[in-house]
Order: C-alpha cells, then structure tokens, then sequence
C-alpha cells in the first residue's frame, strides 16, 4: 500500500497557472482577471489583521502591485492564491508595525495565553441564535469577537475557517508548523465559541441583557 | 473516551477528517456528556456563522477604485 497520496487535482492545472503564464508573457489582462478574482478576500484578510480600513485599503493594492513585480519569482509549486495571500499578510503586518511604532508585531504575538484552551461555559445556544440579531448587529458582534482574539489566533482562524485554506497551506502562508497552526486553531474556534455563547446563549427571558459588552 | 480525549480530536471531529471508528467513539461520548455535546454544536456553529457572514465587505464603488488603482499602476509598470 502506497502512502504518498497524489495531490489533489493534480492532473488537471489550476486555471490561475494560464492567466499567470499569460501575465508573464505580458499580458497585462491576465492581471486583470487575477486581480478580480481575489480582490475581495485579500481586502478581508488585511481588515482582519490590520482591523483598520485605510490600512487594509492600502495592503491591498500594495499586495497585488508586490505580486505583479514579483511573478517571476512565483515558483508555481504553490497555488497562486496561496502565494498571494503570503504577501499580503506580510504587507498586514508590516502596516501594523508602522502604526505600532516601536512595537514588534508577529503572528507569534500573544499566543502563549492559556485563556479559552478548555471551555468553560457551557450553556447551549439558541436555535438559529443569528436570528435574534439584525444583520449589521450581527456583523459588529462577530466583528468585535473575531478582533479580541490573540493576533497569532486570529490570522489562523481567517485563513484556515473563513478563507477555506487548507492546514498545509495556512502553515505555508505563514511560516508556521502544521502542528502549530492545528493548536492555534482549537484555540482560535474554543475562544470564539465562548465569547459568541454570551450573546447566543438560549435564554429564558430571549433578550440578551442591554450593555452587554464584548471581552478584549 | 474522555472530555479531553474529546477535545483533541475536536477540530478533526469538526473537519470531518476522522475514521469511522474514531467517531463512533466520540458519538458515544457525546451521547453521554452534554456539555461536549455542546461544545461541538456550537463550536461548528461558530465556524458556520463566520463562514456565511461578510463581516468586511468591501462595497461595489471602493472594489472598483481599487481595483482601477492597481491596475493602472501595473500598466505603468508600478
């Protein structure tokens, strides 16, 4: 029995790999599409980890312009995608560092806390608890649940859960072991289910209590 | 099993990347404590609720001035 799986999809190339062939051989256009295609969740990657619009504004168009210049050293062992998003979370952080003049910034920051590593509370949730808030409510909530998260947590999270990239490739993206994203990432997902049991929590009196603020 | 046997195999649990004699293990586990029952139905809720929500989005008139800026600057060659 043969333990070296095939890579899935393999035999059939990613359709990024023609648009950047093109790219490489001057097709501008090709940009273009790649530029659409992933526009959006490069923006949302750098909100997250710069939590600051003008910045992820900034990341973003930053980001694409660093991977235009730097194609011809896009190895094509990697998904374009996967590439991509490891430059922009490095433009993140470097606009995180000069915000925070002075202070280092890394996604090894504020990863040894223990809190949320075994959950505490333990109440079961409303069903369809969303449905209790409006949209923009719901928005600002997950917003400022996802924002108190440890930094090194957070970016895990966004890549691995949101952004749908594999273990392997969230590693990849940011330097990190696999077995240091899998830890990052139980932690990631026991922190936010506690926090969001505070707002989603089946509740006798179905209002959850006025002021209820969102822990840092 | 027990809750902190469960919860090392939480996230793969949640991943759908575990053996079917491995969930059969925790599905008896969970059908005897509550709270890890718990634990995993809302802790799959939490991802779901990230998943299907746009916390940032980036509005229609701002993609296209991005987008037009970065282009333009490629064409100038950055």
């Amino acid at each position: 029995m043969s333990t070296i799986q095939p890579i899935a999809g393999s035999n059939e190339p990613h359709p990024d790999v023609a648009l950047v062939e093109s790219v490489r051989n001057g097709d501008v256009s090709a940009y273009d599409q790649l530029v659409r295609k992933y526009e959006r969740q490069v923006f949302r990657i750098a909100q997250h980890i710069t939590q600051n619009r003008e910045d992820a504004e900034d990341v973003t168009q930053d980001a694409f312009l660093k991977a235009y210049e730097k194609l011809d050293q896009f190895q094509g062992n990697s998904k374009f995608y996967t590439w991509l998003v490891r430059i922009a979370v490095n433009e993140s952080l470097m606009r995180l560092r000069k915000r925070r003049t002075g202070k280092m910034v890394s996604i090894d920051e504020d990863v040894e806390t223990e809190e949320g590593s075994v959950p505490r509370d333990l109440a079961d949730w409303a069903p369809d608890p969303e449905q209790n808030y409006t949209q923009s409510e719901l928005a600002e909530i997950l917003r400022k649940t996802v924002q108190g998260l440890p930094h090194g947590f957070r970016v895990v999270f966004v890549l691995r859960d949101v952004e749908g990239l594999s273990t392997e490739e969230t590693a990849e993206t940011l330097g990190l072991s696999v077995p240091a994203v899998k830890s990052r990432l139980l932690r990631a997902r026991l922190q936010l289910r506690e926090r969001l049991t505070r707002y989603f929590r089946r509740r006798r009196g179905q209002e959850p209590s006025q002021g209820d603020g969102v822990e840092k | 099993m027990t809750c902190t046997e469960f919860l090392k195999v939480l996230d793969d649990l949640i991943d759908d990347n575990v053996a079917a004699e491995m969930r059969a293990e925790v599905e008896q586990h969970m059908h005897k404590c509550g709270h890890c029952e718990v634990v995993f139905n809302t802790t799959r809720k939490t991802i779901e609720i990230y998943r299907s929500h746009e916390i940032y989005e980036l509005p229609t008139d701002l993609r296209e001035r991005l987008h037009n800026a970065i282009m333009e600057r490629c064409k100038r060659g950055c």
